[in-house]
C-alpha cells in the first residue's frame, strides 16, 4: 500500500483519478494548488487507486494523506 | 645479512599491503566492497602515488598501517592528498598512530595547498587508544580542527564507503562534497543499538543513517553512487570542476555544443503551470556537463556545475516542477551552501529564475524559514565570482532576491521576453488590492473587474517597461542565451571585488 502524502500545504484543486483506477509511477494523481502554483503529485509505485482522501478545494498540510494505492 | 634485511623488508612490506585478516576481507567482499588498496588504485592516476607511514604499528599484531593509508598522488593531473581507511584492520577504527597519520596527511595538503581526499569507511574511535587518540593537542579534535582551517583553502572530497560513526560523522561533515554508497555508507552520532539503550528508539541503521536517507532527507549526503565504482568515478568527475586552491582557476574543457532544445517553446505561458527546468539547463550548457550536487535533497531548487563553452559555471535554478519551484527551508539551505562553494573556488554563478516566492504557513515559520533564507541570500549576496542572473519567468517577491535580484550587485540581471518580476503575481495582486472593491461588486461584474485590472497589472509590469527603468540590464531570447552567457563570462573573467571590509560577517545560520 502507498499512502501519496502532500508536498507541501495548499489546497486540492484537481483530483485526476478515480477508485479504481490503475496508476503507474509517474502518473499524476492530484493537483494541488500554493503560491498560486499548479502543484502536479504523483504517483511512485505502480497499483490501482483504493481510496482518495481528500476533497477538491480542501486544506491540506505537508505530509497529509491525499491518495491510497494498492498496489 | 643484507639478504636478510631485504627479505625481512619485503615481508613486512607485503603483509602491511595484505591489510587485515582474510575472514574480513570477505566480509567485505560480501557486501559489494573494496579493498583500501583497490579504491586508490581507481581513484589516483597512476600508480606512482607516495605513502607515508606504512609502517605505523607494523610492531603490533593485525594492525597493519594503524588501519589507514595516508599517500600524496596524481588525480586529473594533479597533485592531491588522500586519507583512506581499511574497514579489514579493527573495522577502520582510529588508534593513535591512525590519528597522527591523518592529522600529517592533513598538514601536507596545507603545506602543499593542494586538494584533500577522505575516503572514509570506519568505526569510529578505538575505545583502547582513546587517552592517546582522543583528549590530546593531536587527539581527532585536531582532525576537525583542521578541516575547518582548509575549507575553502583546498577543496576537501569525501566519499564514504562504509561507516562514519560518532565523532567520525563530522568527517564527511566539515568536507565540501560527500558522496556516499547505496547500501553501504552511512552517518550517525549514535548506533541504532545506541539509540535502542540510551533513547529507547527501535529503528534501523538504514532509516536513521543510510546514505539514501542523507541524501534525500537530511541533505548530509551530496550524491548518492550505486556502487563503489561509480561512487570514486564521481568523486574523480567532481574534481574535474574545482581548482587546485582557492587561488586558482578551475580547469576548462574542450566545449562541447548544448543539446538542441526549443528553449522558447518549453516555457509555458500560464506563469502557474509547471515545467522541467532541468531540460531548460541542458538546453543551455555543454552536453553532457552536468554534476548535480544534492539532487535528491529539497529539489525545488536544483544546484550544480556545468560547462558552458568548456568553462566550469554553478547552477542555482528554481524547479517549478517540483513543489511549484517555491523555496523551502531546506532549499534555501541548500543555495547558500552550494552558492558559498562556488564563490570560494572561483567557479562563476548563473541564476535561473522562476520562483513565485518563499513559502508561507505555521510548518514552514516554525522550520525557521527566515532564518535559512537569510543564510540564501547572505551568501548570495557576498559572491564575489563573476555572477549573472537570468529571469527565465517569474521572480516574485524575495524570491527575486534571494536569486540574484538586481539590488544585489548580479555582473548582470538578463531577462528572456518571458519574464515577469514583480512583489506578488497579478491574480494575488488585485485580489490583496481590490478585495473590498470586489466584494462590493455585483457577483456578474467581478470576472470583468478583475480580468482588466489583471491586465493593468500586467502591462504595469511588462518586461520591456522594466527594461527601460534600467531594473534588468538587457532583454534576450532564449536562442541567444547560450551565447550571450558565454560572452558575458568571458568579459567578467578577471573581476576582483573585495565584498566588504571586516573579519568576518555575523553568518545568519
Amino acid at each position: 500500500m502507498e499512502e501519496i502524502k502532500a508536498s507541501m500545504a495548499g489546497n486540492v484543486w484537481k483530483i485526476t483519478v478515480n477508485t479504481g483506477d490503475e496508476v503507474k509511477p509517474g502518473d499524476e494523481v492530484v493537483i494541488l494548488e500554493s503560491m498560486k502554483m499548479e502543484i502536479p503529485i504523483a504517483a511512485e509505485s505502480a497499483g490501482t487507486v483504493e481510496s482518495i482522501v481528500v476533497e477538491e478545494g480542501s486544506f491540506i498540510n505537508e505530509g497529509d494523506v491525499l491518495v491510497k494505492i494498492q498496489s | 645479512m643484507t639478504m636478510k634485511l631485504d627479505r625481512s623488508w619485503k615481508e613486512r612490506v607485503e603483509e602491511i599491503e595484505k591489510g587485515g585478516a582474510a575472514k574480513y576481507h570477505e566480509a567485505n567482499e560480501a557486501k559489494g566492497k573494496m579493498f583500501v588498496r583497490e579504491r586508490l588504485a581507481l581513484l589516483f592516476d597512476d600508480a606512482a602515488w607516495k605513502e607515508d607511514g606504512r609502517f605505523a604499528n607494523a610492531e603490533t599484531e593485525g594492525l597493519p598501517a594503524d588501519g589507514v593509508i595516508t599517500a600524496v598522488g596524481k588525480v586529473d593531473g594533479r597533485t592531491v592528498c588522500v586519507l583512506a581507511n581499511d574497514s579489514t584492520v579493527k573495522a577502520g577504527s582510529w588508534g593513535s598512530r591512525t590519528v597522527e597519520k591523518m592529522i600529517r596527511i592533513q598538514e601536507t595538503a596545507m603545506k602543499l595547498k593542494a586538494p584533500m581526499f577522505y575516503l572514509v569507511d570506519s568505526a569510529g574511535a578505538r575505545i583502547t587508544d582513546q587517552i592517546e587518540m582522543f583528549p590530546n593537542r593531536r587527539g581527532a579534535g585536531r582532525l576537525f580542527h583542521n578541516q575547518v582551517k582548509m575549507s575553502g583553502m583546498v577543496p576537501q572530497i569525501c566519499v564514504l564507503f562504509g561507516p562514519s560513526a560518532a565523532g567520525g560523522a563530522y568527517i564527511p561533515s566539515f568536507c565540501d562534497v560527500v558522496i556516499m554508497v547505496k547500501g553501504n555508507a552511512s552517518m550517525y552520532l549514535g548506533s541504532p543499538r545506541m539509540a535502542e539503550m540510551v533513547i529507547g528508539e527501535k529503528v534501523s541503521l538504514e532509516e536513521m543513517g543510510g546514505a539514501s536517507m542523507h541524501c534525500s532527507v537530511s541533505g548530509c549526503g551530496d550524491v548518492l553512487a550505486e556502487d563503489e565504482t561509480s561512487a570514486i568515478a564521481s568523486a574523480r568527475t567532481y574534481f574535474t570542476y574545482m581548482p587546485e586552491r582557492y587561488s586558482s582557476r578551475p580547469p576548462e574543457a574542450p566545449s562541447v555544443p548544448a543539446v538542441e532544445t526549443d528553449l522558447e517553446g518549453m516555457i509555458p505561458a500560464n506563469q502557474n503551470a509547471p515545467f522541467n527546468m532541468h531540460d531548460f539547463i541542458d538546453g543551455i550548457i555543454d552536453e553532457g556537463s552536468f554534476y548535480e550536487i544534492k539532487a535528491l535533497f529539497a529539489k525545488e531548487l536544483i544546484t550544480g556545475f556545468a560547462r558552458i563553452d568548456g568553462r566550469a559555471v554553478g547552477i542555482v535554478a528554481n524547479q517549478p516542477k517540483q513543489k511549484g519551484g517555491v523555496l523551502f527551508h531546506d532549499s534555501a539551505d541548500k543555495a547558500a551552501r552550494f552558492i558559498t562553494l562556488c564563490d570560494a573556488f572561483q567557479i562563476p554563478l548563473l541564476f535561473l529564475v522562476d520562483v513565485p516566492g518563499f513559502m508561507i504557513g505555521t510548518r514552514v515559520e516554525q522550520a525557521g524559514i527566515i532564518r535559512h533564507g537569510a543564510k540564501m541570500v547572505a551568501a548570495m549576496s557576498e559572491a564575489v565570482v563573476p555572477k549573472i542572473s537570468v529571469i527565465v519567468r517569474k521572480a516574485y517577491g524575495a524570491g527575486l532576491y534571494a536569486m540574484a535580484g538586481p539590488a544585489f550587485e548580479p555582473d548582470a540581471c538578463i531577462a528572456l521576453p518571458s519574464a515577469q518580476i514583480a512583489v506578488m503575481g497579478p491574480e494575488a495582486a488585485v485580489n490583496a488590492v481590490y478585495a473590498n472593491k470586489i466584494a462590493s461588486l455585483p457577483e456578474e461584474e467581478r470576472p470583468a473587474f478583475t480580468a482588466e485590472k489583471r491586465k493593468e497589472y500586467q502591462e504595469n509590469i511588462d518586461i520591456y517597461r522594466l527594461a527601460s527603468e534600467l531594473i534588468v540590464d538587457d532583454v534576450v531570447p532564449p536562442d541567444q542565451l547560450r551565447d550571450v552567457l558565454t560572452e558575458r563570462y568571458h568579459l567578467y573573467e578577471n573581476k576582483e571585488v573585495v565584498f566588504s571590509e571586516r573579519k568576518h560577517p555575523v553568518y545568519p545560520v
